[in-house]
């Protein structure tokens, strides 16, 4: 039910504060924020979307492209050769600011929804996010079909943080749309944003964006900050602790 | 069922990290080895980032080569003293390791050397315990009699001056090969993030003659040390010790070590060298096949530094 009311609300809202200059959205979330406990393996989000036809003249938007990024983190891409039989690390390229999680849900395949140079430009889909290399002294992103580019998403897919679903967006009514974002257990901490755009011929109508927070709470954050924040005091506990398991075993299976 | 770890973040089956313990702590108590280098791959294999996996280790190490040195100190196998002139080099090796580290770190080729170096030492010390234990084993079965150590017979870098006495071993050796021997596994225990036990094992035996169960003892009680300062310098400098991690990794290891120790005394030592020796030859035959295999995927993504 809670499903079904979410979306009528949303409705209501829209009805109530209507400004018809331009297609606007209203976004929810199912949770805003994904809390880590010792048994965390994951959650999913669902994400309602609502959008103002506009007037009638106006075309209504006909898809739309979520994009959830997790906090940036840099990251190297290492090219091995073999070099005199064992294969060797030659070459690097270092992704800098980089989505640490990326999703792109669409509502079907985003080379279907708009032409590439648009989709580019919207850094909308999976090879369209935009990713900051460093070359030399030089700072830019390159060409899709780059090998570096091509293996980081291939690895960071592999990995299960980066992920396209060409049908991960549902319209439920004409102008209701629900996506349901998978958070998996690995991913990282932090501050998520979520990013929605509708199109509609092939052409940008509207953006939305929300933000969302992955976060460790009760025991997993306390052993989080006492690491970082009473590294000595952490260190000692865990090796005390470490004896004293050593301590209690060996005299838990005494036997002479 | 499954937990999630809190440094390394991410959910992992508790069983899974159990049995391991179970498994590595077995083989540690049997052998007086860390079991860092099974350990740490095995963790990273299931998705522990590597500083996390070598950092958590360390508490698991200490904590089974504790409960380990308790048992034979009882049994007084342990050479206190030839462990802490041990100690003096292993501690300096350490710190020359760390430098090592960080030089190759910033050139790159860090893992290519750690490689070469496992595989290297990791051959060299397999193949030399499988032959000398399977010649042994062979004169056993033939009937022959050992050949008996005699007080003459050390070879030139034991009769180096500054001799001293080590009772429990039953040695009378110069201190410059022993300090040296300390040194080397120290330096090498930091650059390949192991705690040397199963290369200190067989140096022990081989190099300086002390008998396999005194060796295996005192290398369990030099990992005691190197693995609690470990704990520390990885907590304070790179926060990446994860304690669940390492508390269910030592609650099983403990538990492993005991059943080996056990199993290690019961087993002649020919034969626990000669297990040991093919123990070390397949990790390090495994190290080479990967370096020399085609890749599955010819990039690699690191995170940089973050210490994640």
């Amino acid at each position: 039910m809670r499903r079904l009311a979410a979306p009528l609300m949303l409705l209501l809202l829209v009805l109530a504060g209507g400004d018809a200059r331009s297609a606007e959205m209203v976004l929810s979330l199912s949770k805003a924020r994904v809390t880590i406990t010792s048994n965390f393996t994951g959650d999913t989000i669902v994400l309602f979307g609502v959008i103002d036809p506009g007037e009638a003249a106006r075309p209504a938007p006909q898809d739309v492209i979520v994009t959830v990024r997790g906090p940036s983190e840099s990251f190297t891409t290492w090219r091995k050769e073999r070099f005199l039989g064992i294969w060797v690390n030659v070459d690097s390229r270092s992704f800098l600011a980089a989505p640490s999680y990326l999703a792109v849900l669409a509502s079907r395949a985003p080379e279907l929804i708009a032409s590439p140079e648009t989709l580019r430009r919207e850094q909308a889909g999976l090879d369209n996010n935009r990713l900051l290399q460093r070359i030399g002294s030089d700072y830019a992103d390159v060409v899709p079909q780059d090998p570096f580019r091509q293996a980081f998403l291939r690895v960071k897919q592999a990995q299960g943080l980066y992920f396209e679903r060409p049908a991960g967006v549902e319209f439920i009514a004409p102008n209701v749309f629900r996506a349901t974002i998978p958070i998996p257990g690995t991913a990282p901490v932090g501050a998520y944003e979520v990013v929605v755009k509708t199109f509609a011929d092939g052409t940008p109508v509207s953006r939305g964006t929300l933000s969302l927070e992955v976060a460790k709470i009760d025991f997993e954050q306390t052993v989080a900050t006492a690491a970082q924040d009473h590294p000595w005091l952490y260190g000692l506990a865990t090796a005390l602790a470490a004896l004293g398991v050593g301590f209690m075993a060996n005299v838990a299976f005494r036997r002479d | 069922m499954t937990i999630y770890l809190p440094i390394a973040e991410l959910p992992v089956n508790i069983f899974t990290l159990l049995a391991l313990g179970i498994a590595v702590g077995f083989i540690s108590g049997m052998f007086g080895v860390g079991g860092g280098f099974l350990m740490t791959p095995l963790l990273i294999f299931l998705g522990v980032p590597p500083a996390v996996a070598v950092a958590s280790v360390s508490t698991h190490m200490a904590a089974s080569s504790f409960s380990g040195t308790l048992t034979y100190l009882r049994r007084k196998l342990v050479d206190v003293r030839l462990g802490l002139v041990l100690l003096t080099g292993g501690l300096t090796g350490t710190l020359a390791g760390v430098v090592a580290f960080m030089l190759l770190r910033r050139h790159g080729q860090l893992d290519l050397v750690i490689a070469v170096t496992y595989i290297v030492m990791l051959g060299t010390i397999g193949t030399l315990m499988v032959a000398e234990s399977l010649r042994a084993l062979l004169r056993e079965w033939r009937g022959e009699k050992a050949n008996v150590r005699r007080p003459g017979a050390h070879p030139w870098f034991l009769r180096m001056p500054f001799k001293m006495r080590f009772r429990q071993s039953r040695i009378y050796v110069s201190v410059i090969p022993v300090v040296t021997i300390g040194f080397a596994i120290g330096f090498l225990g930091a650059l390949m993030g192991i705690g040397g036990g199963f290369i200190l094992v067989p140096a022990l035996i081989y190099l300086l003659r002390v008998p396999t169960l005194t060796s295996i003892a005192t290398a369990l009680m030099l990992t005691l040390v190197t693995m609690t300062a470990a704990i520390l310098m990885h907590a304070v400098l790179n926060q990446t010790v994860d304690a669940v991690l390492g508390l269910v990794l030592m609650v099983g290891g403990t538990i492993g070590a005991q059943f080996g120790t056990r199993a290690g005394q019961a087993l002649p030592a020919e034969k626990l060298r000669l297990l040991l020796g093919l123990l070390v030859l397949a990790v390090g035959l495994r190290v080479a096949v990967d370096q020399i295999l085609t890749p599955a995927d010819l990039y690699a993504v690191s995170i940089d530094e973050a210490a994640r």
